[in-house]
């Protein structure tokens, strides 16, 4: 498995650390309802086909990526940079 | 008060000869990460042509002379070989890092065959790793900063914690080239 980094370029899975769905970037605000929580917390969609998923770049430029793949083929669709994202909203 | 003896990283390790292959410690003197606050690129690159260098983009390095200014990652670069200039305070965070790391200079014709071995990215120069050229990678499962240096020589750098068992990988995969004749 290949990750394409929008800095380093083309990596093997090796350089990179797994945390888990897109979902952990979406926080809830102060004061949310607590079904928000829950969501963000416990309540993932467990696809069978594409799913996004934060990555680190750990051996490498130290970024935190957003990777789009699918779970039935294992292809990797592509991946952008978390905090360029952020910046866009 | 105690008498401290000060030892390079690679104290004893090197150098080492394995056919067309040849480890050596480098001492490249000072090493400071900048890291340039936000927006700040451009006035960081400018402070830096007093050293007669500039602020490097992803995966590669300027040099001048011993100094180097080298891209170590996401918003990072290390100044090597010169202390940082003025002129820095306030648009960049500086660390300084000249006792972390160990410096080792592969060089030879076999250079890219032994790294072959080691790292798990493409470095030939034939599809783009050129002198200049930098990479933050793996070295087995240490974490490495790769130069290429000239046409036939590498500079590495990992934790100078690391820096036996980085010497130890290196002569194993130099004697398993030369092997090969």
């Amino acid at each position: 498995m290949r990750i394409p980094c929008p800095i380093c370029g083309a990596r093997d899975r090796r350089e990179f650390y797994y945390y888990g769905a897109e979902d952990y970037l979406d926080r809830p605000g102060e004061g949310a309802d607590p079904s928000a929580w829950d969501d963000y917390l416990h309540n993932r969609a467990n696809p069978a086909g594409v799913t996004r998923d934060l990555w680190y770049h750990d051996a490498g430029c130290a970024a935190w990526l957003v990777v789009e793949r699918d779970t039935v083929t294992h292809e990797v669709l592509g991946a952008e940079l978390v905090a360029g994202r952020r910046a866009k909203r | 008060m105690a008498s401290l003896i000060e030892k390079t990283p690679a104290a004893g390790l090197t150098p080492l000869s394995r056919g067309d292959a040849v480890l050596t410690e480098v001492l490249p003197g000072p090493i400071t990460a900048i890291m340039p606050y936000g927006g700040k690129d451009r006035a960081v690159a400018s402070a830096l042509k007093a050293l007669g260098l500039g602020l490097p983009g992803p995966n590669r390095s300027v040099t001048k002379g011993a100094a180097a200014c080298v891209w170590t990652g996401r918003g990072q670069a290390f100044l090597i070989g010169a202390e940082p200039p003025d002129g820095l305070a306030g648009i960049a965070a500086l660390t300084d890092q000249s006792d972390a790391w160990v410096v080792l200079r592969l060089a030879g014709p076999a250079a890219e065959a032994v790294l072959a071995r080691l790292v798990p990215i493409d470095l030939r120069a034939a599809t783009g790793f050129r002198t200049g050229a930098v990479a933050r990678t793996l070295l087995g499962h240490m974490p490495l900063v790769i130069r290429r240096t000239a046409a036939a020589e590498f500079e590495l750098m990992t934790f100078r914690s690391m820096a036996a068992h980085a010497v130890h990988e290196l002569d194993v995969a130099m004697t398993a080239v030369a092997a090969r004749g």
